[in-house]
Order: C-alpha cells, then sequence, then structure tokens
C-alpha cells in the first residue's frame, strides 16, 4: 500500500512543478501476442501451454528542464489463468544536476558485464519469463527504489535504496515440472519486511580510463532466491540476508572485447557454513569474450566459477538425503548472433551449460522485422542433460518452443 | 600588371595544389568531412531503400566532438525512430590508432552492452553505410594515389585510389572524387575483389553552414542488391560547445534532453 502511494504522489506531482516550464509529453508502446507451446508433453496442471498472453504496453514521458517523468504500464490478458492483469512495469521521477542526479520510483536496475550470467546484478530477476521464452526486457522484475548518481571529476557513484524487498520470480509449479523432494508439504514464505534495517543498498564506483572500464560493487542485502526449511509440519521459503562485494574490468583486447568480473557473496547469516538450510559463503567469478568474426557476426562465450567456502562445515551439516553440491561448480554460456538483410533477420543461438553438472539449456531464436513497427520471433527452450535437482536439468520436461509478435508506436 | 600577379597566384597555388601528395588530400580531405569545427550536433535520416521500393526509416541525433583534427574523436547516437529502438543511444570514442570503444544502452532493460569493434565493415543500424562509412578510416591504413583531375558536377576534383594495405576490407580498393574547392569527397566508388565496382557513394546536395560546407543530402547505393541509403542531414549546428562529459556512460543511460529536442 505504502508504495502504491509513494508511486501515486510521484505522478501527481510531476506535472505540477513544472507548469511553467516548457512541457514535452510524448507517447510509445506496442501490442503484443507471446505465445509458448509444451514440446515435452503436457504441464502439470494438465495445459499445454508454457505461456499465451495479448498484451498492451503504454509508455509516458513528460519533459520538462531538469525533470523528467516515465511511465511504462502494461495490460494484459493471460489465456492460461484466463484473466486480464495490469503491471506497473516503471514509473519514475528523474532530476538532474551537474554534478548528480537522481531517479525514484519503480525502476529496472540493471550493471555487472555478465550477459544472463549474473554476478553483480542482485537487482530481481524473473527466470519463469526466460524459461517461457518471452521478449528479454521481461527477464528484469523493476523494484521501488531511490537511485542516486553522483558524478565527481576522476569516478562516478551509483547509490540504489531499495526499502521493499523484491524475491527473483522462479518457474511456476503448475506451468513447470520442477524437482521437488519435499511436495505434498504446506509451503509457506516470508519474505524481508519492509523496515529500516531491512533496507537494501547497493553501490558501484566506475570509471573508464580511456577504454578500460573499471567498477566496484557493494552489497547488503538478501539472497533473491529462497532459502528452504522445516516449521513444524510445513516448510517455509524465505531470504537469507546477503552481502556482496565485487569488481569488474573490461577492455578492447585480443582482437575483441574482454572481460572480468568478480564477487564474494557474503552469506551474512552463515558465515561458519554449519547452517544446512542456509547457502553458504561462495566466491564467484566470470571470464567474458566477445568478438565479431565477420560482417554483421557476433561470438560471446562467458566462463562461470563459484567457490563455496567451509566446504568441509557444508558436507558435516548436510541433512541426509539431499543432494551433495560441489565445492567448485562452473558453467559455459554461449552466444552467437548473425545479422542478415539488412539486419531486419537475426539468428541467435544462447546456450548455458554446466560443466560440473552437465545439464544445459539451449535457445535458438529467429526474429524477422516486417517494417519498421513490426517484428516476431519464432525460438525454443531446450533443457536437458544432469541429474534431476539439477538448475537446468531439473526443467528437463519444459521444453518450449515460443513465438513473440510484435506491432511498435 | 593585377592581373598578371593574380594568374601567377593561381598557377602557383593550382601547381601547388597538383604536386600536393595524395596522403595529404585525403587528410585534408577527411578533416572537412568528418572533422569540421570542434563539435557538431545534427538530426539525421536514413531511408533504407530496398531495390523494390520498400522503405524504413532511420532517425537519431547525433553529437560529435573532436579531441584533435583527424584524431580522436566523440560520438554519440540517440535513435527516435523506429520506435522498437527509440530511446536507444550509441557511443563511441574513435581512436586512429586502434580498434573504437562501443558502448549501446537498451532502454527497456536499462543496460548499458559494450560491443566488440573489430569488424569496421559491419552495417551502421542496417543501412548501405558502414560503420567505417560512418566515421572514417585512418588515413594511413590505405596506400593513396592521384590518377587524375576532373570534372564532376561541374566541379573540380581530384581523383584519388586508395588501396588498403591489409585484405580485410569487403572491397580491394575505393576511389573518390575530391572537390578541390571543398575538400569533400562528391563520389566514392567502392570497387570488390574482381575489380567491379559494387558501392557507389554520393554527395547530393552541400550547404555551407557557419562557413563549414556540410554534405547534407546523400546516398549510398549497393549495385549488387539494388539497396540504397539515403541520408539527410537537419538542423545542423557546429561549435555549441559539448562538454567531453557528455560521452560517459552517464548520459548514454540518461540522455542529455536539452541537447536532443
Amino acid at each position: 500500500m505504502l508504495r502504491i502511494l509513494i508511486i501515486g504522489c510521484l505522478i501527481l506531482l510531476s506535472p505540477l512543478t513544472s507548469t511553467a516550464e516548457e512541457i514535452d509529453l510524448s507517447l510509445g508502446g506496442f501490442l503484443q501476442g507471446n505465445y509458448s507451446m509444451s514440446l515435452a508433453g503436457s504441464n502439470p496442471d494438465g495445459g499445454d501451454l508454457k505461456w499465451a498472453e495479448e498484451r498492451v504496453q503504454l509508455k509516458i514521458e513528460v519533459l520538462s528542464a531538469d525533470l523528467r517523468f516515465f511511465s511504462k504500464t502494461d495490460l494484459y490478458y493471460d489465456h492460461i489463468c484466463r484473466e486480464a492483469e495490469v503491471e506497473f512495469r516503471e514509473a519514475y521521477i528523474d532530476y538532474s544536476s551537474m554534478l548528480w542526479d537522481l531517479r525514484a520510483g519503480r525502476q529496472i536496475i540493471t550493471w555487472g558485464i555478465g550477459d544472463l550470467v549474473f554476478i553483480n546484478d542482485v537487482f530481481p530477476k524473473d527466470y519463469e519469463a526466460f524459461f517461457s521464452g518471452r521478449p528479454m526486457e521481461y527477464m528484469k522484475r523493476p523494484v521501488d527504489a531511490l537511485k542516486i548518481g553522483v558524478y565527481p571529476e576522476s569516478f562516478s557513484l551509483d547509490i540504489v535504496i531499495i526499502p521493499f524487498f523484491e524475491p527473483n520470480r522462479l518457474p511456476e509449479a503448475r506451468r513447470f515440472h520442477l524437482y521437488n523432494p519435499l511436495s505434498g508439504t504446506g509451503i509457506k514464505e516470508e519474505e524481508p519486511p519492509a523496515t529500516l534495517e531491512n533496507t537494501e543498498l547497493a553501490l558501484r564506483f566506475y570509471r573508464d580510463l580511456t577504454g578500460v572500464e573499471i567498477a566496484l560493487y557493494l552489497y547488503r542485502g538478501f539472497y533473491r532466491t529462497p532459502s528452504v526449511k522445516t516449521e513444524g509440519t510445513s516448510l517455509l521459503l524465505f531470504y537469507p540476508e546477503l552481502n556482496v562485494y565485487g569488481a569488474s574490468m573490461q577492455l578492447n583486447g585480443l582482437g575483441g572485447l574482454i572481460g572480468i568480473e568478480a564477487g564474494y557473496y557474503d552469506s551474512r547469516q552463515d558465515r561458519a557454513g554449519t547452517n544446512p538450510f542456509i547457502p553458504n559463503s561462495t566466491l564467484r567469478f566470470l571470464l567474458t569474450y566477445q568478438r565479431q568474426f565477420w560482417r554483421d557476426f557476433t561470438v560471446t562465450i562467458q566462463y562461470s566459477g563459484q567457490y563455496m567456502d567451509d566446504y568441509s562445515e557444508y558436507l558435516r551439516t548436510l541433512p541426509q538425503g539431499m543432494p551433495e553440491a560441489r565445492r567448485y561448480s562452473d558453467l559455459l554460456a554461449v552466444r552467437l548472433t548473425q545479422l542478415l538483410m539488412y539486419q531486419n533477420l537475426k539468428l541467435g543461438w544462447f546456450s548455458l551449460w554446466s560443466l560440473t553438472d552437465g545439464d544445459y539449456l539451449l535457445n535458438p531464436e529467429i526474429r524477422y522485422r516486417f517494417s519498421d513497427r513490426i517484428w516476431a520471433s519464432i525460438g525454443a527452450m531446450v533443457f536437458g542433460g544432469g541429474e534431476e535437482w539439477g538448475q537446468l536439468g531439473g526443467l528437463d520436461r519444459n521444453d518450449n518452443l515460443y513465438l513473440q509478435i510484435r506491432y511498435e508506436f | 600588371m593585377k592581373h598578371l600577379v593574380v594568374l601567377l597566384m593561381v598557377l602557383t597555388l593550382s601547381s601547388y595544389v597538383y604536386s600536393e601528395d595524395a596522403k595529404e588530400i585525403m587528410r585534408r580531405s577527411q578533416n572537412a568531412f568528418l572533422y569540421q569545427a570542434d563539435d557538431m550536433k545534427v538530426k539525421v535520416t536514413m531511408r533504407l531503400i530496398s531495390s523494390s521500393g520498400a522503405e524504413r526509416r532511420r532517425v537519431l541525433t547525433m553529437l560529435r566532438r573532436d579531441v584533435t583534427d583527424g584524431g580522436r574523436q566523440f560520438y554519440y547516437i540517440y535513435f527516435h525512430e523506429p520506435p522498437d529502438v527509440k530511446g536507444m543511444t550509441f557511443m563511441v570514442h574513435k581512436y586512429p590508432d586502434r580498434d573504437d570503444d562501443r558502448w549501446l544502452f537498451i532502454p527497456a532493460l536499462n543496460m548499458v552492452k559494450r560491443i566488440a569493434a573489430r569488424d569496421r565493415a559491419s552495417s551502421f543500424v542496417g543501412s548501405d553505410f558502414t560503420y567505417e562509412d560512418v566515421s572514417g578510416r585512418d588515413i594511413d591504413e590505405d596506400e593513396h594515389q592521384l590518377l587524375r583531375k576532373e570534372v564532376l558536377k561541374g566541379e573540380n576534383c581530384l581523383v584519388i585510389k586508395s588501396i588498403p594495405r591489409k585484405e580485410d576490407m569487403p572491397y580491394s580498393y575505393r576511389i573518390s572524387w575530391i572537390s578541390e574547392k571543398t575538400y569533400l569527397p562528391l563520389k566514392i566508388e567502392y570497387y570488390n575483389h574482381t575489380g567491379k565496382v559494387y558501392k557507389v557513394f554520393t554527395a547530393d546536395e552541400v550547404k555551407n553552414i557557419q562557413g563549414y560546407p556540410t554534405v547534407v543530402r546523400r546516398t549510398m547505393r549497393n549495385l549488387q542488391s539494388g539497396h540504397r541509403t539515403e541520408v539527410s542531414f537537419e538542423e545542423v549546428k557546429y561549435n555549441i560547445g559539448l562538454e567531453e562529459g557528455i560521452f560517459t556512460e552517464r548520459f548514454l543511460r540518461r540522455p542529455p534532453r536539452s541537447l536532443l529536442r
């Protein structure tokens, strides 16, 4: 309720503050159809569609001298749940001055150098959207936050304050077959309440030294993917406390672009690694290489590793019957993009392959722009390999073929 | 007597120009074409027209600032059209002696993506212009020869053949008609590896803006596919005092609205 009030105030205030000045209003948006069909049998609830919706998005931008208001509102009809919904994707006010600026309201925040491999991008994701073949922008979930940018001479600093916790959205059990050894029990979920102490803080210092970009990141908040513990006869999903300390660097090299990112996930509630219900602290890193091999053909390769702290404690306290995680796990991500026909046709390939567990995700996609306003994509999400409790292998029976078609205005 | 002096001057000047080596002509041409003034702002409309006449449009505002003439340069591009790229921004830090640094900002994800920039022969926003056609090519990467002088569209031109020193371009050489008056390229023909012209650039209209001759309408034609791209420059302004600070991630993520209106 509080956040609706805040957004409402922002919307109401924005035109008022600048009535005397010249105001610029612009509108835009799209109509979209998005359908995804299961290829590997029916869903757990018997349906055959992972996603089926028509959607209208309306973007409003109001500009005055140093203020800007922007909102992006989606209205959609979901054929699976048979209901119409409104989704406020973004609604914020920007203020800019010489040395600093501010963005207040619902916004999407992205940083770090990974391509679908996230270390210091600690902001909420929608994995269900990605796995169901929705357009990439729906992979990022908005947060209600205050973002302040400070720009002294020698570096830049972003400060993000998030008072209201947003978890990642994970595939839903009605549409997705998921590995759940504890099914059948009652499940409760507990999100961190919006208190001053729980307010998340994310910082990024960054600088471009003639082509060498360096950044430092700090985060104090929570894991966005829940942990599970038993509480009486039922299960409790909860979000343990987390700090992340990280850094990244990106520069031209080896005939392309090379990058490195690392972050230490400090699991604040289980620093000794003895609590089996809370993830141990981990050190995560990512190496990226991107190169154009020929005209309009780009390859991106990413290698990412994760090293668990206090592994012996983890093994010692792991409950019997639970699958055992490795101390070091790593994955390889490959993206290939070829543009053809004056960039109207895009052939894309994205794959994630866990080297440790052997499970994978394959995502081929073809996109064609019929005109400046209409485009359509057809693609597939294929999961497999590894064990049934693996992150991707566990989605084995959820392969799907998707269609996205959009008219932009 | 006066007439004789003028005649002598013209003769000396023209022979000077004629003896000027091809590389120097290309350097002057590059400065006149891509490095006018200290900075520039322009609204660009590109019409991408297929052989069947189907048309697509790109509308963008381009900001440019030169660090040194013929050397380092910054570009900032804001897309107005088509609707699916509206609000996207693109930034290039161009270096004469190494690969450019390029960044793209995607507003829907609020994401800055750095882009590998090795292949300068890639198409610029799906048009017949390549990145290199837009932001130029280091003079020393080609060997230049002055072939002849020729009149083109009523203008005296220096005709220069430029052969890339490395064989990594889609063309084996190009021939440029450089105006003796303005040093702007009025026409460039690109020859493929079998020695046939496959792509032609023409400067269709030149206007004097704030004392700088500026190509305000240009066309790149692909003779093989019949596809062409027509570009027009509007609202050209030079020396508006663009700060280097504009060409940073801050403004990539938050376009400087006052400059883009």
